[in-house]
């Protein structure tokens, strides 16, 4: 495992594109106008399931002036290609979910195209709509293929039929998270030019080009090289803009062909909200048999999430969360049965966390509702059953590496003085109106693509030196606000001994960078940056080979010999495509082997009060201590995880989706609540680093790892704080005063609630 | 009193970043979208439309407000700045600095109405406690950082301690 | 942005007289703008209904505070940032101060004006329940002239107001006479700022030898409008504080709010929270004997 000799890697150096960001100059797509250009709008049906009767239009309007596209124009295949290509890319006849893509308009006034949307009139016939994962398995509609199923899957180990017998304890729980809108700042947008001879170029707002690249190649049935893909800043995506880019880039390129104009398409928050993809809502149901002294002995897991109306992304999502819900812990045996549901909702994606908060969130509640039925405390339960170096997950992975997860759960309850506030907190929360509470959540999350994702991904990286001596790193991986130009560059910059400020990196355009896979997943700084360090090396090696360089130089004759060889040869590139692991194993029918190449691990506490005269839930304080293998940029690395954390007590405590008839009722940021810079107590941030064979200078990925523990160890807090279940997130004060309602402890003549154990 | 038909677009003069323009626009158009369009200045960013996120935040008359949310007629005769107008050429405003040595800008798209409230709470309050700097933010939102490392900038600032 | 600002005409007379002489030659057809915080939101939404807006803004005669020995007159042009920066206000009418620093961030506080939020009329307006309770007269000006009206006689229902098609409010006039009161006041937002109010609740009461000699109760947002509790005041006065009082008028406040699903929250979070509020603020008062 390489170490970082000058120091690069390892130090908070600045943002690549941070004078930009700070000064106004950074572009994002709403900031750009091409000569000519139209904008776009999309006209959306309004009921959640039906087929199209007639699509009319206001004779009010002069329509010779819009542009007008339907499922007609698709010069290609009408699909948004992704996993199954189930998607169309606007409506032709079945209407899946509300908000559906039908007609699409362009005009060169945005205002006249307002008012034209509202002048187009799609009548359907409606069908019997599905709002729920429970009405979805009852197949009493059939929405989606032969049974409503998207994807389905079965892990086993060891023998789950025969842990019931010998059982002291048997311990249920179903536990529910609910849908969650990623809220980035920046709307969608894209923008779309189309020349006969160059093809379609989309500018946009993205996280995978070469996702929207291969999209677009399908759509407009062009081929590769009539294809251009460029990423513009990208104001917050967390997974909301990994596959939806595809649809509006084909909107836009739709119409970009059929009017020969350059086309804009940017939503506002109503329309982002109502019509893109949020996250998967789940239903876990555990049934544990658990020994007298607190070891699992094994247990059955039934997953569920909605996927809404189309595939996209729902079976490596369930992926995910099926082999994230066993936890940190050893199971001997277990059976984990999941499956994603069609239902006529504007469909779920990628976000953030990707399957693992669903899954975790229920098993780390479990945990705490095993310890209450075993009579231990929620650490004592965790401490006897985590995972040891050498025990197998789930999915029979062998931990390889000396991961102490006891000794990381000490450190965190020591930072959080959990003992301590603990014994203070039974003691306060006999009288007075405020509870206070302590939450523990364990954790883990796969960095990189599962089992063999990534060989399929075949990623590749480039270097280039230029003319004057600087080097280029060339990656389709794009900067989001979580820091790949700063990580990747800093990687370069260290593998090759240069200044950072030497360093710089290509815009994301696909027809200047490789494609080193999509952005997501936590695998940009482990895993591309890894082939950064490699191709870096090559370019170093390629000098070296030349003679222009000597093996030791000083950043001067680097530049010196950069120049030279550019001068004389042209170009200096050097590539690199990954290449997996040896004896990496992943069996992809009976899920079974090394699901992922590295893990990282954590323990978050969480410190809340919840104040019963208003029933509201304020976290007062968290601890967050992960073990990440190495930390690269500690300003970075700590924003992502005080970032993800935030995020994350927004599942938790605020952000409820409010659906009406399959539509998001509460589009506006009014009305949908994230937490601003009053709601969030000082977030610590603790980094244990023990190393990571397989990603770049020790690294492990970071960016959806604090997103998976913050709901749990809330959720556990509160229920510490008020000695009632409550096994959903989020968790609203409304939702509290109706729980303790049922369990007739809340009185207005307030008797002090059943506190701490 | 006159009642003839107002004109269709107005001519609008104001001071824009120290510079006196003048702008053809219909009266109600919003001052967020004559900053980005006619005047070419897109630093001032649209999050919301309704005032919520801060992301369209400017200083008008020295004192913070939402530009989505101003007719651009109400601001005749009126200076503003925006986030291109905080640096003093190529020398960055200490807040910018600190908000890149602190890692207060991750994707960037709120942090120009965010370093904007920073000035105008620094204005009004030189030297603020985490409470007032809460208080003060508490109409920009940030879904990347989680906020703590912007409150670092903004203490750092107003201690004077940003290096160059 | 779904609305097209060619549709819309905004006047800009410049002065009151030459407002209100608009108003009275096109009566109910211009809308006011003054601090757009609300308008403009509509507006940006393309759910304004008015074309023709008349800017207010720009009254320099609608933004003053006027302090005399008996009042304080506050302009409805005043922002809450005005209303938190004076002097007087913030020490003689906190309960008004507060609410204007709940209301909204920081950039909406320096635009937003107390007459605008009175105008709005919304049963969630966060200083109008304080105002019910401070006993305001608001003072409204047309060609006609003055008159001058209590507060609580100001909104007849649900968005509904005693404002005349050709009135403008000119100010907000409070009483100087508040010693000696105990004043409360909380909002219950869904989050910790710039949250539209939930439930809310302003008190006061005034407290001798540990009965409740005078009491005023006012609530937002359970009800279609800001609403005084007269029966629960009445329920209230001349009572020693303790768990059965707490009761009884708990079930009287019951009957006079009218709290309702929304989007927002739901009548029993409401009902229930609203309770609780009165509870705090009575267990908060001398002599009170209310177990927690």
């Amino acid at each position: 495992m390489a170490e970082s000799e000058h120091g690069i890697v390892g130090s908070s150096v600045l943002r690549k594109e941070g004078r930009d960001k700070v000064t106004g100059a950074a572009r994002y797509v709403d900031d750009i106008r091409l000569p000519g250009m139209l904008h776009g709008a999309t006209v959306r049906s309004t009921i959640a399931r039906g087929k199209i009767n007639r699509i009319s239009f206001s004779p009010e309007i002069n329509w010779n002036e819009y542009v007008i596209a339907t499922a007609k124009d698709i010069p290609g295949k009408n699909c948004i290609a992704l996993i199954l290509d189930d998607q169309p890319c606007l409506a032709d006849g079945a209407i899946n979910h509300r908000e559906e893509p039908v007609v699409l308009l362009a005009h060169p006034d945005k205002h006249a195209l307002a008012k034209a949307v509202e002048g187009v009139l799609i009548e359907c016939n409606p069908l019997p709509p599905i709002y729920s994962m429970e009405e979805s398995e009852k197949q009493t509609e059939i929405i989606w293929g032969t049974d409503n199923i998207f994807k389905s899957f079965l892990i086993e180990k060891g023998d789950a039929d025969q842990v019931w017998a010998n059982a002291d304890h048997i311990v249920e729980g179903e536990y529910f998270t609910g849908a969650q809108e990623h809220l980035y700042i920046e709307n969608n947008g894209m923008i779309a030019a189309f020349d006969p001879a160059a093809g379609i170029t989309v500018w946009g707002s993205l996280q995978c080009p070469f996702y929207v690249h291969k999209a677009l190649m399908a759509l407009c049935g062009l081929p590769e090289e009539k294809v251009r893909v460029v990423q513009m800043e990208t104001g917050g995506a967390f997974g909301g803009k990994e596959e939806y880019p595809s649809m509006i880039a084909g909107h836009a390129a739709i119409l970009a062909m059929k009017s020969g104009r350059p086309v804009k398409i940017v939503y506002d928050r109503l329309e982002d909200m109502v019509a893109t993809t949020k996250r998967h809502p789940s239903r876990t149901r555990h049934r544990t048999a658990v020994s007298k002294d607190g070891k699992i002995l094994g247990g059955e897991i039934d997953l569920t999430i909605d996927g809404g109306a189309y595939a996209t992304l729902s079976s490596v999502v369930l992926s995910r969360a099926t082999i994230h819900a066993g936890g940190p812990y050893f199971w001997p045996s277990v059976r984990i049965r999941s499956r994603a549901l069609a239902t006529n909702m504007p469909p779920h994606g990628a976000f953030r966390g990707f399957g693992a908060p669903q899954s975790l969130f229920a098993i780390e509640r479990h945990m705490d509702r095993i310890a209450k039925v075993v009579g231990l405390s929620p650490q004592e339960i965790r401490r006897r059953n985590f995972l040891q170096p050498g025990q197998t997950t789930t999915t029979e992975q062998v931990i390889r590496e000396p991961i102490n997860l006891s000794g990381l759960m000490d450190k965190s309850l020591a930072h959080a003085g959990y003992e301590e506030k603990k014994k203070r907190f039974s003691l306060e929360n006999k009288t007075g109106r405020i509870k206070r509470g302590m939450g523990i959540a364990a954790f883990l999350h796969g960095a990189g693509f599962t089992g063999s994702g990534e060989r399929y991904l075949d990623s590749v990286v480039g270097i280039e030196g230029t003319a004057d001596g600087s080097v280029r790193v060339l990656v389709s991986s794009t900067e989001f606000g979580q820091g790949t130009n700063t990580v990747l560059c800093q990687i370069a910059a260290e593998a090759l001994g240069i200044p950072y400020e030497y360093v710089s990196i290509a815009q994301a355009d696909t027809t200047i960078v490789p494609n080193s896979g999509p952005t997501v997943a936590s695998r940009t700084a482990m895993i591309v940056g890894n082939l950064v360090r490699s191709a870096a090396i090559g370019l170093r090696q390629t000098l070296q080979s030349d003679g222009t360089l000597t093996a030791t130089y000083t950043a001067d004759e680097f530049v010196d010999a950069c120049r030279k060889h550019v001068a004389k040869k042209g170009v200096l590139r050097s590539l690199a495509r990954y290449s997996s692991p040896e004896g990496i194993y992943w069996d992809d029918v009976r899920y079974k082997g090394e699901a992922y190449a590295a893990y990282a691990w954590a323990v978050y506490i969480a410190e809340i009060s919840v104040d019963l005269t208003t029933y509201s839930v304020k976290v007062q304080d968290f601890v967050a201590l992960q073990e990440i293998g190495k930390v690269l940029h500690p300003v970075l690395a700590k924003g992502q995880i005080i970032g993800g954390v935030a995020q994350a007590i927004g599942l938790a405590l605020y952000e409820k989706v409010l659906w009406q008839d399959g539509r998001m009722l509460n589009g506006q940021m009014t009305n949908y609540i994230m937490p601003a810079s009053c709601d969030l107590p000082l977030i610590r941030v603790i980094f244990e680093e023990i190393g990571n064979p397989h990603g770049a200078y020790g690294a492990k990925g970071i960016g959806e790892l604090p997103m998976d523990g913050p709901a749990p160890a809330i959720v556990n807090a509160v229920v510490d704080a008020l000695g009632i279940d409550f096994d959903s997130v989020p968790l609203l004060p409304e939702e509290i005063l109706a729980v303790m309602n049922s369990h007739s402890i809340a009185t207005t003549d307030s008797a002090p609630a059943e506190s701490s154990r | 009193m006159s009642l003839l038909p107002a004109p269709a677009k107005q001519e609008i003069s104001l001071t824009v970043n120290g510079a006196p323009r003048t702008i053809h626009t219909f009266p109600m158009a919003r001052l967020l979208d004559v900053l980005r369009e006619d005047l070419d200045l897109t630093g001032t960013k649209e999050g919301c439309s309704e005032g919520e996120c801060g992301s369209c935040s400017i200083l008008l008359d020295g004192v913070l407000v939402n530009s989505c949310l101003i007719p651009a007629l109400q601001a005749t005769g009126s200076n503003i700045v925006t986030i291109e107008g905080l640096a003093n050429d190529d020398r960055l405003h200490p807040l910018q600095k600190a908000f890149l040595q602190c890692g207060a800008a991750q994707c960037g798209i709120c942090t120009p109405g965010m370093i904007l409230a920073a000035v105008h709470l620094l204005e009004k309050t030189p030297k603020p406690s985490i409470e007032e700097i809460r208080e003060g933010l508490s109409g920009n939102l940030c879904r990347c950082t989680g906020y703590l490392q912007i409150f670092e900038a903004v203490e750092k600032a107003s201690r004077n301690e940003v290096a160059d | 942005m779904r609305a097209d600002p060619a549709d819309y005409e905004l006047a800009a007379p410049g002065t009151l007289e030459k407002v209100l002489a608009l108003f009275a030659d096109e009566p109910g057809t211009w809308l006011p703008i003054a601090g757009g915080t609300d308008v403009m939101v509509l507006y940006a939404a393309g759910k304004l209904p008015a074309r023709k807006l008349v800017n207010i803004g720009d009254l320099r005669e609608l933004r003053h505070i006027e302090v005399t020995f008996s009042e304080v007159r506050i302009g409805a042009g005043c922002t809450y940032t005005d209303l938190r920066q004076h002097s007087v206000i913030a020490n003689e009418f906190p309960l008004l101060a507060r609410a204007a620093a709940w209301t909204g961030g920081i950039a909406n506080q320096n635009r937003g004006t107390l007459g605008g939020n009175i105008a709005n009329a919304s049963p969630a307006g966060d200083s109008l329940p304080v105002l019910l309770v401070y006993d305001a007269d608001l003072i409204l000006v047309s060609v006609r002239g003055e008159r001058r009206i209590p507060y609580r006689h100001f909104h007849t229902g649900y968005k509904k107001t005693l404002l005349a098609p050709d009135e403008l409010i000119h100010s907000i006039c409070i009483s100087r006479n508040l010693k000696g009161y105990i004043s409360y006041a909380k909002k219950v937002g869904a989050r910790d700022a710039q949250a539209i109010s939930k439930v809310f609740l302003a008190a006061m009461a005034r407290i001798s030898n540990a009965t409740i000699e005078d009491v005023r109760l006012a609530a937002g947002s359970v009800g279609p409008v800001p609403i005084r509790l007269i029966g629960t005041e009445l329920a209230l006065a001349g009572r020693a504080i303790d768990n059965s009082l707490l009761e009884t008028a708990g079930k009287v406040m019951a009957q006079e709010i009218q709290p309702i699903n929304d989007i927002r929250s739901t009548a029993g979070y409401r009902s229930v929270v609203l309770r609780n509020l009165l509870g705090e603020f009575l267990q908060g008062l001398p002599g009170a004997r209310i177990d927690s």
